[in-house]
């Protein structure tokens, strides 16, 4: 078997990997600020991709363009989640956190059933059987735009903490929540910000995600654990660590496809995460505590 | 518990007893339903309850029990009550395997439930693959054709397994009872509520972590034997499936995280409502696939906004079926 077999399977591995820790991202941007793990997560990726293929359906909108509006609508939805319902867990034991979002990982994923049924719907988009020919490598072009997008969100997610005000007063809040509240920060205010951003960053993946997959409901517990698996392997709280976990499951995930039989895919993404669990329980970018 | 919660107790014993002279088959095999989640969710509660690991995977435990005993009646003859010992075997094995990669690593919390999760995802994806146990396409068991409760191959009618699940229960309740005010009981209760304290005085946090595990994973897979026994039918899908992980923690923490009645209590209470909605659901012709999950998921978050630490203890206080604390005896 050639070596370019290999390379662009590895590639199109790396790009696919791309949109999984941009989904990744918003899950440890929640986390790091908030302290919540978000178990609802999965279900409003798939929300998000459910909005892309609506967008698509009746106002004709590709994808990529209809991410931004899809990450407004998650955004609200995660404030107002955050503002109503989570807000009053940050302080509660971690196992009530989390079977509160368990509650409303179910009710969001069931509400879909109920919408959209359980049979799988796709995005047209003309450009859907194009190819690119980069040197050895010949790649779909969805799989290059998904893989572009979830880039330029990440890298404008990094400016927008690194440089923002409110980039910075999110990070404080992080680090130290009480210092921030005595330097006067609205700590609630910005909780709500940072879970809606996270939620708008995962709809954006959803988005994107369409490119590649047909949304079907049953989707969504499987892109929570992923983006579990990615954010542990990748290093909790480390911002950069999900994405790199992201490219690695993507990656392992499309050679275990390729080489063994594709259905004993997602098995390979768990031994990656028990390997990196036994031998760097951090995580691969994480720091120790 | 008070005079009257004991009163109150033995009567649901006695009623249970007598139930399948009374009841129809329909109301027998509801029971049974709620017995079994009544006992799983007792085993689940060692280890959430009594020493404060969040186990998401549980079905992974019920699962192997499943399987394994299954495995031996059908391939090799052997009974269910020599098998139900292998069974226990695996799950304490596999329990204590994921035990040691969490707490040797420090994965706490949440992100030791994660690593439930995982692996009862694993067994779900492997067993799919694995031809010996039938594969995705389902392991059966053989109907017996003759008639007669046969005990000691657990094949029979509706009442045999209906007091067998029942024996189950007590039998867990007691050892629950047993266990929390053992020397073992109090470490995880220390453990639970301040890990670092109880690790000063002394405590292993390790082994007291690992022996929840252990007894936990134990009799969740008895409670896979019987069903494997029971249903006649396995398969990974539905067996290791993360929403049946999820349907045994309800009763404990509808009834009541780390109580004793709590799980039996969460149990009556889920079990007869889900049969309730399936039945408005039938009448009403309203067939719409994923209400009554999307119910659970109703009910999981008002309770845990209104009543965060469950049913029971509200309604032991309410009615003074257990002492308060400071009370005279």
């Amino acid at each position: 078997m050639p070596i370019d077999y290999y390379l662009n399977i590895a590639v199109s591995g790396v790009l696919t990997g791309l949109v999984y820790g941009l989904a990744a991202l918003g899950l440890s941007v929640i986390f790091g600020v908030v302290r919540v793990v978000n178990f609802a997560h999965g279900e409003m990726m798939v929300a998000g991709m459910y909005g892309a293929v609506l967008l698509a359906g009746f106002l004709g909108l590709d994808p990529i363009l209809a991410a931004p509006i899809v990450a407004a609508l998650l955004f609200g939805f995660g404030w107002l989640l955050q503002r109503g319902l989570v807000n009053r867990f940050v302080e509660r034991p971690e196992h009530m956190q989390f079977i509160l979002l368990l509650g409303i990982a179910t009710i969001i994923l069931n509400a879909m059933l109920m919408l959209f049924g359980p049979d799988s719907r796709n995005v047209q988009v003309p450009y859907g059987f194009d190819t690119v020919e980069l040197g050895p490598l010949l790649l779909d072009a969805v799989r290059l735009r998904a893989g572009a997008g979830a880039i330029v969100v990440a890298a404008a997610l990094f400016a927008f903490f690194r440089f923002s005000r409110t980039g910075k007063a999110i990070r404080a809040c992080a680090d130290n929540p009480l210092g921030a509240r005595v330097v006067g920060l609205n700590i609630d205010g910005l909780y709500a910000l940072t879970f809606g951003i996270g939620a708008g960053v995962v709809g954006i993946a959803g988005a994107l995600m369409t490119l590649l997959v047909d949304a079907r409901p049953q989707l969504a517990p499987e892109y929570t654990l992923l983006s579990f698996i990615i954010v542990i392997v990748g290093g909790l709280g480390s911002l950069p660590g999900a994405l790199l976990g992201g490219v690695l499951i993507g990656l392992s995930e499309a050679m275990a496809g390729f080489l063994l039989t594709p259905s004993l895919k997602s098995l390979f993404s768990y031994v990656v995460l028990i390997v990196v669990l036994l031998l760097r329980p951090q995580g691969l970018l994480g720091k120790r505590s | 518990m008070t005079r009257r919660g004991i009163v109150l107790l033995a009567l649901l014993g006695a009623l249970l007893l007598v139930a399948p002279a009374f009841a129809d088959r329909y109301v027998v095999s509801v029971l049974t339903t709620v017995l079994w989640f009544a006992y799983v969710g007792q085993a689940w509660n060692v280890m959430m309850g009594f020493s404060g690991l969040l186990s998401l995977g549980h079905a992974l435990y019920v699962g192997l029990g499943a399987y394994v005993s299954a495995a031996l009646f059908v391939h090799f003859g052997i009974g269910p009550w020599l098998g139900l010992w292998a069974a226990m075997l695996a799950a304490t094995a596999a329990g204590c395997f994921i035990g040691f990669l969490g707490f040797r690593f420090g994965v706490r919390g949440v992100h030791f439930a994660l690593l439930t999760i995982a692996f009862a995802e694993v067994a779900r994806i492997g067993f799919d693959h694995l031809q010996w146990f039938g594969g995705s396409g389902g392991f059966f068991i053989p109907v017996a054709g003759n008639a007669g409760d046969d005990l000691l191959n657990l094949r029979g009618s509706p009442t045999l397994f209906y007091y067998v699940i029942l024996a189950l229960v007590v039998a867990a309740l007691a050892l629950s009872r047993v266990l929390l005010h053992s020397r073992l009981g109090y470490q995880w209760l220390a453990v639970r509520e301040e890990p670092e304290a109880a690790e000063a005085v002394g405590v292993d946090l390790f082994r007291a972590r690992i022996a929840a595990v252990a007894v936990s994973s134990a009799l969740t897979a008895l409670g896979g034997v019987f069903q494997a026994f029971y249903f006649n039918n396995l398969f990974p899908e539905q067996v290791f499936s993360m929403g049946r992980s999820i349907e045994i923690i309800l009763p404990a923490i509808v009834g009541g995280i780390g109580t004793l009645i709590g799980p039996i209590l969460g149990a009556f209470i889920l079990t007869p409502l889900g049969e309730l909605l399936t039945f408005l659901i039938e009448v009403t012709g309203l067939d719409l696939p994923g209400l009554k999950q999307l119910f659970y998921g109703v009910a999981l978050v008002v309770i845990v906004v209104y009543r965060p630490d469950g049913v029971w203890p509200w309604l032991a206080r309410r009615f003074g079926l257990v002492r308060q604390p400071g009370e005279e005896a």
